[in-house]
Formats: structure tokens, sequence, C-alpha cells
């Protein structure tokens, strides 16, 4: 058998598919044998996609140079950014730690906001893409796993539980970015399809 | 309604894997590709059929996160002083302390995420390796929907870890209270990541292969 261009392969069990045609508006393409949800009919979802990471972007800037938790026991003031929660484990053995935190709550949350706008952001706007773009949307989908920037804000509301009856908190401006941007990150990846996204990027280039 | 068989239109199957047909799916962007090209021509993902030597990596990954689970849990996680006196919580520790301010919610958040996630994980994907390895007859679903459940929580068992930056971080009153990180810290978040890898390694094909090789015999 010969690869055709309209065969699909599940990404999940290995089973082939042929794509008769493209998933109309709000339907699903499920693999017959597993039901994983190989594309899906959104066709605005790279607009989407792009417009969603961008403001995550914007807003991961806020989070980054504002206070994020205010403690506050009678005289005692204390103020801790994000970068300051980064850094905590900074000395001696733990250092490793302390970039391990960055990488998972910032370094790469960032990263793969800006690779997924690299690849899709002249799409979305019908231009040519910019070189490499189907690197970055590789890239983009292997870091998903490591961009934990969700489980951070759980991990912050166990610490307020944990502090409560020790001192009075009061949130940052960063705070509440940062808790936009898990809801912003959340929906984006409810837009994304690997194979429309793919199909998208594959007829742009070869205009 | 567009599960499997209620009249999905825009996908027809031939029941046949690509590994069958002679061909590679590229599992990065579902494009079907010739058994010779070592790279997807689409996306660049590097191609393989069947990775021999994706089970050993599941073993030797899930080993290390095993290992490193234990001084996670013997070690303290956090070390506070107040006023000259020292005191070490584990991550149990911190779960019964949390009791006993009345937070049993939190308690329970906890005690989930660093306890019974990591353990369920342990257990899940040796048995997963385990029926892959041997052939199985159980239903394929069934052990896919419990691969996709192991591989989307366990990033969330990172909980600990980034609570213990957060108190470290914000308390720094040097005489009245400081907060410092244990060692355990370091080990809980080596073995979950280790245990991210190790589901990682694990391809959800093999699942239907396996099935697949116990009925022809």
């Amino acid at each position: 058998m010969r690869a055709s261009p309209d065969m699909v392969c599940c990404p999940v069990c290995d089973a082939l598919h042929h794509l008769t045609r493209e998933p109309a508006t709000g339907e699903k393409a499920r693999c017959i044998r597993c039901g994983t949800v190989i594309a899906n009919g959104k066709p605005q979802a790279i607009l989407h996609i792009v417009v969603l990471a961008s403001t995550a972007l914007v807003l991961m800037t806020i989070v980054v140079f504002y206070p994020f938790l205010e403690l506050r026991t009678g005289v005692f003031d204390s103020r801790a950014s994000v970068f300051e929660t980064v850094m905590s484990f900074s000395q001696g053995i733990m250092a490793p730690l302390s970039i391990a935190v960055a990488a998972f709550v910032i370094v790469l949350p960032v990263a793969r906001l800006g690779l997924l706008i690299w690849a899709l952001g002249p799409l979305s706007v019908d231009r040519t893409p910019w070189p490499g773009a189907a690197r970055a949307l590789r890239y983009a989908e292997i870091l998903k796993p490591w961009a934990m920037a969700e489980i951070f804000m759980v991990g912050v509301a166990v610490a307020l539980v944990k502090l409560a009856d020790l001192a009075t908190l009061s949130m940052g401006p960063a705070f509440w970015s940062f808790a936009a941007i898990v809801i912003i990150t959340a929906l984006k990846d409810t837009q994304m399809s690997k194979h429309s996204v793919w199909t998208a990027l594959d007829t742009a280039t070869r205009r | 309604m567009d599960g499997p068989g209620h009249g999905d239109a825009a996908l027809s199957a031939p029941t046949l894997t690509a590994r069958e047909a002679g061909l590679v799916g590229c599992r990065q962007c579902t494009r079907v590709c010739e058994a010779a090209d070592e790279r997807c021509p689409r996306c660049g993902a590097r191609l393989s059929s069947r990775d021999p030597g994706a089970l050993q990596r599941v073993w030797a990954w899930w080993l290390a996160g095993a290992l490193l689970f234990i001084p996670a849990n013997t070690y303290p996680m956090l070390i506070t002083s107040t006023v000259g006196r020292a005191s070490e919580a584990t991550i149990v520790g911190g779960v019964i302390e949390l009791l006993h301010y009345g937070s049993y919610g939190v308690a329970g958040i906890v005690f989930f995420a660093s306890v019974m996630i990591p353990v369920g994980k342990f257990v899940a994907i040796a048995y997963l390796a385990i029926l892959v390895q041997r052939g199985h007859r159980t239903k394929p679903k069934h052990l896919l929907h419990l691969f996709e459940f192991v591989e989307w929580i366990g990033r969330w068992s990172m909980i600990d870890v980034f609570v213990v930056a957060i108190l470290v971080a914000l308390v720094q009153f040097d005489l009245i209270a400081t907060i410092n990180p244990g060692i355990a810290a370091v080990c809980f978040a080596l073995s979950v990541v280790f245990t991210m890898l190790s589901a990682l390694s694990f391809d959800s094909r093999a699942i239907w292969d396996r099935i697949k090789t116990l009925s022809n015999d």
C-alpha cells in the first residue's frame, strides 16, 4: 500500500483512516478503533489559539515583575514575587530544584506560548508562515506536559491555607494575572487538534 | 453522537494499522508516511513504526522514580524554625499537621497529590507494562483509558514541591520564623519527573499490537 495524502493515522492506536472530508463546524472526527479525536471542525481555531496565546504572554510579563503574594504578621512584612518563589531553592544542594521550578512555572510556559505564536501567528492573518514554523509547532507539542503553571496555582492555594492562621495574606496583581493565564491556556488547549493545525500549516507553506 | 460507529461521516477506515499496511504513521501530526522515511516530511518528527526499546525505557524510568520515592518520604520536606527551635516535617507529617488545623479538604488534596497519585502511578504503569510484555486479553479501551489517566494526572504530583517553594519564599522572618526546604523536596521532584518520563516512554500502540498477536495464535 502506498501512502496517499487523504490517509490519516491515529497517533494513539495506529489505525489507518481515509479522511473523506474535513469535519464540519462543531463536528469531531474520532478514531474508529480507540475513539481518540483526530480532527475537529473548528475553522477559527488557529486565530483563537494565536489570540489566546498572545494574551497569556502579555499577562506573563505582569506575573514576573509584580508582587505575587504578601504576608503580614504584626510588624513584619514579607512580599514574594514569582521570581523569588523560584529562587527559594537557590542555596547549595537545592539549586537544581530552583532551576527546575523556574522551568516548570515560567520558562516552559512562556517558551510554549512563544513557539505557538511563531508557528501559527502569520497563518492566523493569512500570511506565509515564518521559517522554522513546523519545528516550532513540534517543540510546542513536546513541551506540553512540562508546562505546569496551573499546578503552581493549586500549590499557591495549599500554601495559603497552611499560612492562614500564621499571618495575614494578600494577593498581588501578579496572582490574578497568573490565575487568568491558567484559564486562558486551558481554553487554548481545547482549540488544538494536531491534525487540523498541521494540515493548515502544510497547505499554507506550500502556497 | 460522534463516537465510533455512530455515523461518523468524516472518517472511513479499513480496520488496518499503518504497520500492517507497510506504512508509518506520524504520532505528532497524524500524517501517513512511507516505511523508509526516517523523519516525517510534514512536521519533522522522528518516525518509528514500533520502538523495540520502549518498554525497557519505561521500566528504567519507573525504577528510578520508585527508588527516589523512598527518600522522598523518609526525609524531611520542610524545616521550620520558630524562635530558635527547629522542627522537621515529612510529606505525610505535613498532611497530619494540616489535619490538626482542621483543613481536611486541603489535607486531602495534598495527600492525594503526593501519596495516592505517585503510588497509583507506579502500580498502573507496572500493570500496563507487564500486560503489554506478555500479551493480554483485556479490552484495549480499558487499558487506554487507564494509560491516558495516568499520563494526565502525573504532573499534578508536583503540587507539594511548589507549596514548599512558596512557603520558603514567603516565610523568611529571620528571628521569628523561617522555613527551609528539606532534601526530600529534591527527591520528590525527581521522582515525579522520572515517572512522567516513564509514562511518556510507553507506546500506547503496543496495547493493540499485543492483543492481535494473541488472537492470531
